[in-house]
């Protein structure tokens, strides 16, 4: 599954996903979604889920991006297309942001930033109770960082070495008002990380070899990648484009999307 | 525990928080799923005897009231009943979100404490006061409030948490020396008031601290000929419509008492489901909305006329037959 082409590919559905989706919703975070479509992709290939119980944890803690979660379940079959296709349907299991749904790997009701990783430190806690050796993968935005209780759960991991979580920056660099370098110009993030008692590392986050890389780093330490990314990535007109956090497609953007992915 | 008078003194020596402590290293046991949380209030929690004896199931967050219920909600989603305690204003104010968030929105099982509410922090002021945490703590779908009459209510109410499932805001008043309202065993249960007086004229409904003020003011009632009835309204949410159904009937007056913000806390949680029925009129007894100056316990109240004496001044004051 871990094969780079392979990984391509889905990918590729997933990132479908995401422009049908959010065409038919009339609606949707599509910049943030396209940005972690690869970490998405890399992390449901690798994620292990023997019963409910024995299943890794993958928290969405930058919940606007819940069209790119929905998009990688069904393609990793823990969704139908179907069920994909009720997306901000009035009264409907998937809004545009998460609502806590265990048996279908949605671990938390997001969309309010910064609350993500401290719930991963008490399941990991709590797994570690049970003595399972579950993985827990939280995937934060750059934005999102912003945050003080953001800092407040990463002070909690390095201090109390919770290495069974596997922190994801979506580093896409932009946020709902334009770039961050705008708005709160936040930099050096593996001085940041590694301060708190991480093991930080920067990588390109739609280079699936670095993204693997990151993911198998041997280390007693809790990991923070920190995955460089391009906001919209996939879509030309959408990439590092401020108007593409929240918008709507029209026919022709739409079919000019599709293109853009087929070729 | 037994609740003879010599268990219960020793409770009331305790106060409130000091009970929390007791009350949770006593019901928990190695293998049941409690954790208790902290944000560096452990001591404060009165908590060391429970760290002793459970190291394995205390965690100590730092002063990070906000993460403090992130991972509470996070081991709750696991199966724990989690206990996480810290100063009132900090326990329903900074975190509220995640309260609203994270334990009402995905119903999960964290009772939150809060130390030291009402005026109960004294000398230290404004910022250590727990005059809203009703009003914040009620708003919020699945959530349980409750808020008990004294020290032998509050172990009561820990107990009744061990297997109660769902989110919880525990409001804990009163200080060192604060008098009980009880004095013998009774019976309590969850969203269930209790009459404490039986009187015929009016309908005195207390939440806290305020109750043992209400049973005094009862008493200087009496000789001024209006016979009260007092009744100990320790669950705030969800609200006893029963009892409040007969109460609405029986008596021609209410007064509802509360060391809370008159705007959001028992007072008005009655008015709103009485707004639309056949009911006397009600006095609400309760904070002004101000930021008083400081001083020491018995000094607040005695300035928010929250005493027995200036109860029964003001109910004589508005209660007309």
């Amino acid at each position: 599954m871990s094969n780079c082409s392979c990984l391509e590919i889905k990918a590729k559905n997933i990132r479908k996903n995401i422009i049908e989706t959010g065409f038919k919703s009339k609606s949707a975070h599509f910049g943030g979604s396209l940005s972690c479509t690869d970490i998405l992709t890399y992390v449901f290939s690798i994620f292990k889920k023997e019963n409910m119980e024995n299943r890794d944890r993958f928290i969405l803690s930058k919940g606007h991006c819940a069209l790119g979660l929905y998009g990688a379940l069904a393609e990793f079959n823990y969704i139908t297309q179907e069920e994909l296709h009720t997306f901000n349907s009035n009264g409907g299991q998937f809004p545009s942001h998460c609502v806590k749904n265990i048996e279908k790997n949605i671990e938390l009701s997001s969309g309010s930033l910064g609350l993500g990783l401290g719930y991963a430190i008490g399941q990991a806690i709590a797994l570690r109770k049970k003595g399972l050796n579950n993985k827990i993968y939280v995937l934060s935005g750059n934005g999102e960082a912003n945050e003080g209780s953001f800092w407040e759960g990463c002070m909690f991991i390095g201090a109390k070495k919770i290495n069974n979580i596997i922190l994801i920056l979506d580093n896409n660099k932009m946020q709902c008002d334009g770039f961050s370098k705008d708005v709160l110009n936040v930099s050096n993030w593996v001085d940041k990380f590694s301060s708190f008692g991480f093991e930080a590392i920067e990588i390109d986050g739609h280079n699936f070899e670095e993204i693997k890389n990151a993911f198998s780093t041997k280390t007693d330490k809790p990991i923070a990648i920190i995955a460089n990314t391009i906001k919209g990535k996939g879509i030309l007109f959408m990439e590092n484009n401020p108007d593409w956090h929240h918008g709507s497609l029209n026919e022709i953007e739409y079919n000019q999307a599709l293109k853009e992915l087929e070729g | 525990m037994e609740f003879d008078l010599k268990n219960i003194m020793e409770l009331s020596r305790l106060s409130s928080r000091g009970v929390y402590g007791k009350a949770l290293s006593d019901i928990t046991t190695e293998n049941d799923n409690t954790i208790a949380v902290v944000a560096d209030v452990m001591t404060s929690s009165k908590l060391e005897e429970f760290c002793k004896k459970f190291p394995n199931k205390f965690i100590n967050v730092g002063i990070a009231e906000q993460n403090m219920v992130s991972i509470s909600a996070g081991l709750a989603s696991e199966g724990y009943n989690v206990f996480a305690s810290t100063f009132a204003p900090f326990a329903s104010m900074r975190c509220f979100e995640q309260i609203r968030t994270q334990l009402g929105y995905m119903n999960l099982n964290v009772k939150i404490i809060g130390l030291m509410s009402g005026f109960a922090g004294g000398y230290l002021g404004n910022t250590h006061y727990g005059l809203e945490d009703i009003a914040l703590t009620r708003t919020i779908p699945n959530m349980t409030v409750i808020s008990p009459a004294d020290c032998v209510e509050t172990y009561k109410v820990i107990e009744a948490l061990k297997n109660h499932i769902g989110p919880c805001y525990v409001r804990l008043t009163g200080v060192n020396g604060t008098p009980n309202a009880y004095k013998e065993d009774y019976s309590f249960k969850i969203g269930q008031a209790i009459q404490m007086l039986e009187g015929e004229d009016i309908a005195i409904i207390a939440t806290g601290t305020m109750v043992y003020e209400s049973l005094r003011a009862a008493r200087v009632l009496k000789k001024n000929n209006i016979s009260a009835s007092v009744y100990n309204f320790h669950t705030i949410k969800p609200l006893d419509y029963n009892s409040l159904d007969k109460i609405f009937t029986k008596y021609n007056f209410l007064v509802t008492i509360e060391e809370h913000f008159k705007i959001g806390g028992l007072g008005s949680a009655i008015a709103e489901y009485k707004a639309d029925k056949k009911a006397p009129p009600q006095l609400i007894i309760g904070i002004d909305n101000n930021f008083e100056k400081a001083g020491e316990y018995s000094y607040m109240l005695d300035k928010a006329d929250l005493t027995a004496k200036k109860i029964a001044e003001k109910i004589l004051k508005n209660w007309r037959k």
